[in-house]
């Protein structure tokens, strides 16, 4: 178990160096959701969006719950990114020689991603506060929207580890990470609310586990917590059973990989 | 030889989707030699040496590392064995300590016993000027010294190295030959795979040939160019007639120090047992039997004639490596 703490610690320790060394790309990413998502997308699409549809006193106030679960999708789906560069260029191969527990090397990327997430969850209801967006629930509905955000982001990188473990070349993995996450933010609740959207996209909406969970994170900011709980808890149940999934075909694609 | 096996490989099998990268190699590794592992691209030589360092589990067979099995017993192996990979496995956002210290506790050492260790290595590959700065910057022979030193953090009894010459430039691949011997004087099993026919001759103790997955040859690099039954005269004949040939291999038939003899183009491929006694007497006899030569040459055997010996190609002839 000490042992264990040491590996998982060390590797972590490696992101976290990586990171910030890659300045420009430490820059982006935690930079980059915000300023596009939130206040370019809040702003622009202020008048345009009608307030009786997204039931909010401003669209930045319904956006910010969408803004922050699409965080955690693109730091999810990228999660398993620098995995599929260890495998490429033989690091991978130096770890897994190494008398460390085959886990180890997920449970560290796991902890970093989670922990990037949350920073930047943290960030953007910040920057959403600079701009009047109060959450409802205060403190302790913050601690729930990190730990939903967190649970979506768990499932979200074992699909991308487990993605980095099965393509054939980081071509493909980027293609497929194109491919996934618009759709994944347009048919969800994130920017327009399930009651204005046309019938064929709210029923496959209604499918993507992020139009849950951002289901769950809006009342938290926007409503308060007698509206919010019944929600956080259908959100909880439908992560347990999306986690469970994404967890299940991540360790079958790391098996394969690494035996 | 008389030391003890280090690692035993039986009846050893790769399929990757049906195609046979390796099929039913056996060979042992002695305790202390450098043993070399040769072949072009795509032979299977990867291929072992990634079953030997557990990261990939053979379809067949069993190979094992002082006795300890690299499938059921992975954990301790990896506990013998350090690793070289090539090259580009070095994270190059890192410095070379912090690739050590990463290492150090992977292989679970303690802080104070790690940093001395680490202190001791990269002295011993004299990259302590370049330690903290980070890998993006650092030369092919630097990133090796550097590889070297991290498959040497754990003290390894054997070390595997992975083509350690690869790309570099004539005085580093020099450097490289002297550390893996010292290391071996050391008593540490050595293990490398190489598709450089000189440094498989220059290096390794001993070796083995592989080609299409099968092992075609193994043993010394010394006897295994004594196996192709001695050093080589090259005759060209002035009028090369067939009459002229046949008169010329039945008189040198009958020197005690020839062994044997083969046409060759305009000419003789004679094998002999060494050249001061035998180049006189084959010059004499082409004089009594009157044969005029345009040539002569002479040929110690080089580890490419073994090798096309028993493949039956060059190895320039290269395939591609199959991947998982």
């Amino acid at each position: 178990m000490q042992e264990q703490i040491q590996e998982v610690l060390a590797l972590t320790n490696r992101w976290v160096k990586r990171l910030s060394r890659e300045k420009f790309s430490m820059l982006f990413t935690l930079v980059q959701p915000m300023l596009f998502w939130l206040i370019f997308f809040g702003n622009l699409f202020q008048r345009a969006a009608d307030v009786q549809v997204v039931q909010a006193p401003n669209y930045m106030s319904f956006l910010a719950a969408g803004v922050v679960v699409m965080t955690v999708l693109n730091n999810g789906l990228a999660g398993g990114v620098d995995l599929l560069f260890d495998k490429e260029n033989g690091f991978l191969e130096r770890l897994m020689a190494t008398p460390i527990r085959r886990s180890s090397v997920i449970l560290s990327r796991f902890l970093f991603v989670m922990a990037i997430t949350g920073m930047q969850i943290l960030v953007i209801l910040g920057v959403a506060f600079l701009f009047g967006v109060r959450p409802e629930t205060g403190i302790l509905g913050i601690a729930v929207i990190l730990l939903i955000g967190m649970a979506f982001g768990i499932g979200l990188t074992a699909i991308s580890m487990a993605m980095a473990f099965s393509v054939k070349s980081h071509g493909d993995f980027f293609s497929v990470l194109g491919f996934l996450s618009l759709p994944m933010i347009f048919l969800s609740s994130a920017l327009v609310p399930l009651v204005a959207m046309p019938g064929w996209m709210k029923t496959l909406a209604l499918f993507n586990p992020m139009t849950w969970v951002i289901d769950a994170v809006r009342p938290l900011i926007l409503s308060g917590w007698s509206q919010a709980i019944p929600q956080v808890a259908i959100a909880i149940g439908v992560l347990v059973v999306f986690d469970a999934l994404c967890l299940y075909g991540g360790a079958k694609a790391f098996k394969r990989t690494v035996g | 030889m008389s030391a003890p096996i280090a690692i035993d490989v039986k009846g050893l099998g790769k399929a990757y989707d049906g195609v046979k990268a390796i099929d039913n190699l056996s060979l042992s590794i002695y305790q202390g030699e450098i043993f070399g592992l040769l072949g072009p691209n795509g032979a299977g030589k990867s291929t072992t040496l990634r079953i030997l360092i557990t990261t990939l589990k053979p379809t067949t067979g069993t190979a094992t590392i002082f006795g300890r099995d690299v499938v059921q017993d992975a954990d301790t192996v990896r506990r013998l064995i350090g690793y070289v990979p090539q090259e580009r496995a070095i994270d190059r956002f890192l410095t070379g300590r912090e690739h050590l210290l990463l290492l150090a506790d992977l292989y679970h050492l303690k802080k104070d016993e790690a940093l001395t260790r680490i202190d001791q290595l990269l002295k011993l590959v004299s990259l302590e000027e370049h330690a903290d700065r980070v890998a993006k910057g650092y030369s092919g022979g630097m990133k090796r010294k550097l590889d070297i030193a991290c498959g040497l953090l754990p003290n390894p009894k054997v070390l595997f190295l992975d083509e350690p010459t690869l790309g570099l430039d004539v005085q580093s691949r020099l450097n490289i030959w002297e550390y893996v011997r010292q290391l071996r004087d050391q008593g540490i099993t050595i293990v490398m795979t190489t598709n450089y026919l000189d440094e498989a001759d220059q290096l390794c103790d001993r070796l083995a040939i592989i080609d299409r997955g099968q092992i075609r040859a193994i043993g010394s690099p010394k006897d295994l160019k004594a196996g192709l039954g001695g050093d080589g005269i090259w005759l060209t004949l002035g009028d090369p007639t067939p009459q002229a040939v046949e008169k010329l291999t039945a008189a040198l038939k009958t020197l005690p120090c020839v062994r044997a003899i083969t046409p060759r183009d305009r000419g003789l491929d004679i094998r002999v047992d060494g050249p001061e006694k035998a180049l006189p007497a084959i010059l004499e006899t082409a004089g009594t039997v009157e044969c005029r030569l345009d040539g002569i040459e002479y040929h110690r055997p080089r580890l490419d004639d073994v090798f096309v010996a028993h493949t039956g190609r060059s190895m320039k002839d290269e395939l591609p490596e199959p991947t998982p």
